[in-house]
């Protein structure tokens, strides 16, 4: 598997505002900001003049499982006085739940229009971290012989997709439309995971998903490309919740270059 | 009242048996304050709400139908054994009902799906169940019948033993004892069990989104659909939860009628 990475497009200008208050945020926070040349950082943020302490509480997108695991345990490692809980469920539904006041310090989602129907009060600041694009999963036998996108026009082929209200099912329904692709879909799964889960158990013949859920089954399912002219690429967004020190040195650890290089490990692409 | 109530003890008790009826009280009576009464008739007759409702009824009468032909007969032998492979088999009974419904349909994938126990020699033949009605069923099946068996098997129980005597002293089997004799004098109990077991259909949710998956018209039933309104339009999912609320309360008045007396 061969991680994909997305020429760095900073041409467009919400993407260079954002790189520049992460940078400011960065420099606030004492770490070292994302640095293009590579340069060796400090783990996992640097240290800041005073220890930090707390919970940071982190809803994520469930396509980000494998990598905010993965952000959370070396944050803690290089903050031991703070603790990060980390949840994942669709976008739709965790902005569903902040909304609803379920306490979080970060959100993380999948597409910058799942943070849509988010309270615009809760939302402190919002940064773009990562991308991704949509992939086929097949199990690794493919009885039904999908190769391409228009495989999955096969009647005998079951396909199964993310539900319509939740980000991936969205964005399958634009691929499939663009492609002018029908499916036998048997089901509508209410999360990525959910829907990647039904091929890993070999249920269903395919599954519409992003490329990093792909990278992140690590072999227990085979990715099938979707040609980039169909596709349809999500900016992921952090969004941040809440006011505290360890909040800000979280979010400031995901945009930096080791969090980014964290992330872009589980096949996402850059902002 | 023979004993006097003091204070004390009317505020030791009172105060969390209060704290207790609220904590139930609340939340439904929430769910009747924010719905938009006025919209639940539209939002009933819309268009992902109509099959649901359908796929709802039809799956839960099958339900129904499955406890009715196949729990009675189980009911009937466990009310008349009193053996050790007896109480087994009721408490083997016991586990879905305990059961988290999302580890049942975790068992129903293993044994249903298409490399499952079952599922297996199912697949040659061109059956498969995962993805279909039929899970749907099935799923709502796995719930539902222990509160079916266990609730007949209580009627049986408390049937007169010398009435299955003199049926037997006038020549009756099995059988005939049960249609003309057994079965209308626990038909109340039999009617408690299918409410109770129908009901228990309805809310499945855990086991149909995990072994069923979650499609319009095919495995989409109503609780599941409630899970996805809420994220498309949180007041038509309040709208058919007001419609569960109310079918939850009709089968209540069922059971207080002709099974809790």
């Amino acid at each position: 598997m061969t991680t994909r990475r997305a020429p760095l497009r900073r041409g467009t200008a919400p993407a260079a505002v954002a790189a520049m208050a992460a940078l400011l945020l960065a420099a606030c926070g004492g770490t070292t900001g994302p640095s293009s040349d590579g340069a060796a950082q400090p783990a996992a943020g640097g240290t800041a003049s005073t220890p930090l302490q707390g919970t940071v509480t982190v809803l994520a997108a469930a396509s980000l499982t494998e990598s905010f695991d993965a952000l959370a345990r070396d944050f803690e490692a290089a903050h031991p006085g703070v603790t990060v809980q980390t949840s994942y469920g669709s976008s739709a539904t965790l902005v569903q739940q902040v909304d609803n006041g379920a306490p979080a310090s970060v959100l993380a989602l999948a597409g910058t229009a799942a943070a849509q129907p988010l309270d615009k009060g809760l939302a402190k600041d919002t940064r773009t971290f990562a991308s991704n694009v949509l992939e086929i999963a097949v199990p690794p036998a493919n009885h039904a012989g999908i190769t391409s996108i228009d495989d999955l026009a096969k009647p005998s082929a079951k396909v199964v997709l993310c539900a319509d209200t939740v980000p991936c099912g969205k964005a399958a329904q634009a691929t499939l439309a663009k492609a002018h692709v029908v499916p036998n879909v048997v089901s509508k799964e209410i999360d990525v995971k959910a829907t990647l889960a039904k091929v890993k158990l070999a249920e269903a013949d395919a599954a519409v998903v992003y490329h990093s859920d792909v990278v992140a089954a690590k072999g227990s399912v085979k990715g099938v490309e979707i040609p980039s002219a169909v596709n349809t690429r999500l900016d992921y967004p952090v969004i941040t919740l809440s006011d505290d020190a360890a909040t800000k040195a979280f979010v400031a650890y995901v945009l930096s270059a080791q969090g980014r290089s964290t992330v872009q490990s589980f096949g996402f692409g850059a902002p | 009242m023979r004993y006097a109530a003091t204070w004390r003890s009317r505020v030791t008790l009172g105060l969390p048996a209060a704290l207790a009826l609220l904590l139930l009280v609340v939340p439904l009576v929430a769910l009747l304050l924010r719905a938009d009464w006025a919209r639940i008739p539209s939002d009933l007759a819309t268009p992902s709400v109509v099959p649901a409702l359908r796929l709802s009824l039809t799956t839960t009468s099958t339900t129904a139908l499955l406890c009715l032909l196949l729990g009675t007969p189980l009911a009937w032998f466990l009310a008349r054994s009193d053996s050790r492979a007896t109480s087994w088999v009721r408490a083997l009974l016991t586990v879905p009902l305990v059961l988290p419904p999302v580890v049942g349909g975790v068992a129903l994938l293993m044994t249903w799906g298409r490399n499952g126990v079952v599922g297996q020699y199912l697949t040659p033949l061109g059956i498969q169940i995962p993805f279909t009605t039929v899970a749907v069923v099935l799923a709502e099946t796995f719930v539902a019948m222990p509160y079916y068996v266990l609730a007949v098997e209580g009627a049986m129980r408390g049937l007169d033993p010398r009435l299955e005597h003199v049926a037997r002293t006038l020549g009756a089997g099995d059988l005939r004892y049960l249609r003309t004799v057994g079965l209308p004098l626990v038909l109340p109990g039999i009617a408690g069990g299918l409410a109770l077991a129908w009901a228990r259909a309805l809310g499945e949710f855990g086991a149909t989104i995990t072994f069923a998956g979650n499609f319009p018209g095919r495995t989409q039933t109503l609780p599941l659909l409630v899970y996805v309104e809420l994220e498309r339009d949180p007041q038509v999912a309040i709208s058919i939860s007001i419609l569960l609320l109310a079918v939850s309360v009709l089968v209540l008045g069922v059971l207080r009628g002709r099974w809790l007396r």
